[in-house]
């Protein structure tokens, strides 16, 4: 055997997993794909979300807090090991409302979340409220108030993904990258993947290839069930801070641009479009009209991996013991669990049956763990 | 720095500008980044690493020639030709929205 355990891909989710398992005391190679391919981890929006994630899901709602609270202590580890900066900020989230109906119904999502038995961190605030957090912006005549949840947070999502990878080799890890794995081998006592240079063989794997998870596990009879799902993402010049606290679809980053975003579209290519950048930019005017006068840089288009019912996917096999796959939507948001809960699970060779309401024998497809 | 080609011994300008308040000849057709480019102290300071900056590609990809054009902060320099009187300030942090 090569190593302890082989992650496949090296995005986000698959990085926090390799980051947590070395942290671990294990070793592990981490192999990334192509170029070309979709990478999520690099298009997203840079929220450390709670409030209304999982509404209808207490384990994943219970499982993004916690995360959220892990969030500070993970962040400040990475930091050190990898020696890299990454801006962080957790002031708390707005959810903004454009109308009476829209806050009547962010108020019905919070109540439904706090039902399910979750603390109540999540408020109503009026405009008043609001005009008193946001004191550098005028908000514009639309904005009726906004749902406020203390727990929100943001980051660089890139500098993050950075930190990871640097983290991972400063404990020994490796990392291949533009290794695609067209598909894993059985082989006694683990598995064997192909590799650029040979082969490598390990008693564990953990796919975490976004997208493309379902590939790579479903021949093995470990069934992924995913969709996928565009947003796309608007960035302005940098400008002087503005924009105290994060919002679901508008937040400033450290370095001053301020992102707009994301759309939901049910299309599977990563092309940007006319009409959501004016959608985009139309709703941003509307909460802030300034922001009319800052200038677009960037425009670009992800897409999310989603889980049928958009909770995450930790799966492992029963026909193949030591095989694992997770997927997800909100892989920042999450990526702090990833690291302290569910590599340290997978380290020790079973995921332990409190995450049982993530596995996918939930989606009751024919194989199942 | 640098001096423009049109600037001959004998020959007049075609205009004068302001950079930071200090009267600077300038060329028909030229832009405000090459000006930049010969007017002693009209460096920017980068927002992110907050180390001075000149005018680069000249053709509007790299934003270090950002600068305030009659008070528009964030022009790119080099997209914008000079006109008589025009007021060039250095911009030394981000653009401040309106509020
Ligand atoms: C527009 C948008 C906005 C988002 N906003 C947020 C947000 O604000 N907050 C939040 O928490 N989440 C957000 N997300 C979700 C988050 O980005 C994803 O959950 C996360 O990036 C998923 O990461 P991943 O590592 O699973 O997938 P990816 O980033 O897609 O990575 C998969 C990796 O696997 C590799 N790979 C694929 N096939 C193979 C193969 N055969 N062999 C080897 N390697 C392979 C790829 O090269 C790639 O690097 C957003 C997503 C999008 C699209
Ligand atoms: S000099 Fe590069 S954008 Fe102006």
């Amino acid at each position: 055997m090569d190593c302890d355990v082989i992650v496949i891909g090296a995005g986000v989710v698959g990085a926090a997993l390799a980051y947590g398992l070395a942290r671990k005391g294990r070793s592990v190679v981490v192999l990334d794909g192509a170029d070309r391919d979709l990478r999520a981890a690099r298009a997203n929006f840079g929220l450390i979300w709670v409030q209304g994630k999982g509404s209808d899901a207490p384990a994943y709602s219970a499982l993004t807090r916690q995360s959220s609270d892990l969030w500070p202590g993970f962040l400040n580890e990475l930091s050190n090991i990898s020696t890299s900066r990454v801006d962080y900020a957790r002031p708390g989230g707005l959810v903004y409302c454009l109308s009476e109906m829209e806050y009547a119904n962010r108020h019905a999502v919070n109540e439904r979340t706090h039902n399910q038995g979750a603390q109540a961190d999540t408020e109503m605030v009026s405009r008043v409220q609001l005009e008193r957090m946001l004191p550098a912006v005028t908000l514009g005549p639309d904005v009726v108030g906004a749902s406020y949840c203390r727990l929100d947070g943001h980051v660089n999502p890139l500098q993050l993904l950075a930190a990871l990878h640097r983290a991972i080799a400063a404990l020994g890890g490796k990392i291949l990258f533009r290794n695609p794995i067209d598909r894993i081998m059985p082989v006694s006592g683990g598995f064997r993947v192909s590799v650029s240079d040979g082969t490598l063989q390990a008693p564990r794997v953990v796919v975490a290839a976004g997208l493309a998870t379902p590939g790579l596990t479903e021949p093995l009879g470990l069934a992924m069930p995913l969709k996928s799902e565009r947003g796309q993402i608007l960035v302005t010049e940098r400008v002087a801070p503005i924009l105290p606290f994060p919002a679901s679809g508008l937040r400033q980053s450290a370095d001053g641009t301020v992102m707009i975003g994301a759309t939901n579209e049910k299309i599977a290519d990563t092309a940007v479009t006319a009409a959501s950048a004016t959608k985009l930019a139309q709703r941003a005017t509307r909460i802030i009209p300034a922001l009319g006068s800052a200038r677009l840089v960037r425009q670009w288009a992800g897409l999310r991996v989603l889980p049928l019912d958009k909770t995450p996917i930790y799966a492992e096999s029963s026909d193949h013991p030591g095989l694992f796959a997770v997927a997800c939507h909100s892989g920042v948001t999450l990526a702090a669990a990833h690291t302290d809960v569910i590599a340290p699970a997978i380290a020790n060779g079973r995921l332990p049956d409190d995450l049982a309401p993530f596995s996918n024998g939930r989606f009751n497809v024919q194989k199942c763990a | 720095m640098f001096k423009s080609v049109h600037d001959k011994p004998g020959k007049a300008s075609d205009m004068t500008v302001f950079v930071n308040g200090a009267e600077t000849a300038a060329w028909n057709g030229e832009t405000v980044a090459s000006v930049l480019l010969r007017a002693p102290g009209a460096e920017r300071r980068s927002t992110v690493s907050g180390e001075p900056r000149l005018p680069y590609c000249q053709m509007g990809v790299c934003f270090e020639c950002l600068v305030i054009v009659d008070g528009v902060a964030s022009t790119q320099g080099c997209l914008v030709p000079v006109a008589p009187g025009m007021r060039i300030e250095s911009q030394h942090g981000p653009r401040e929205i309106s509020k």
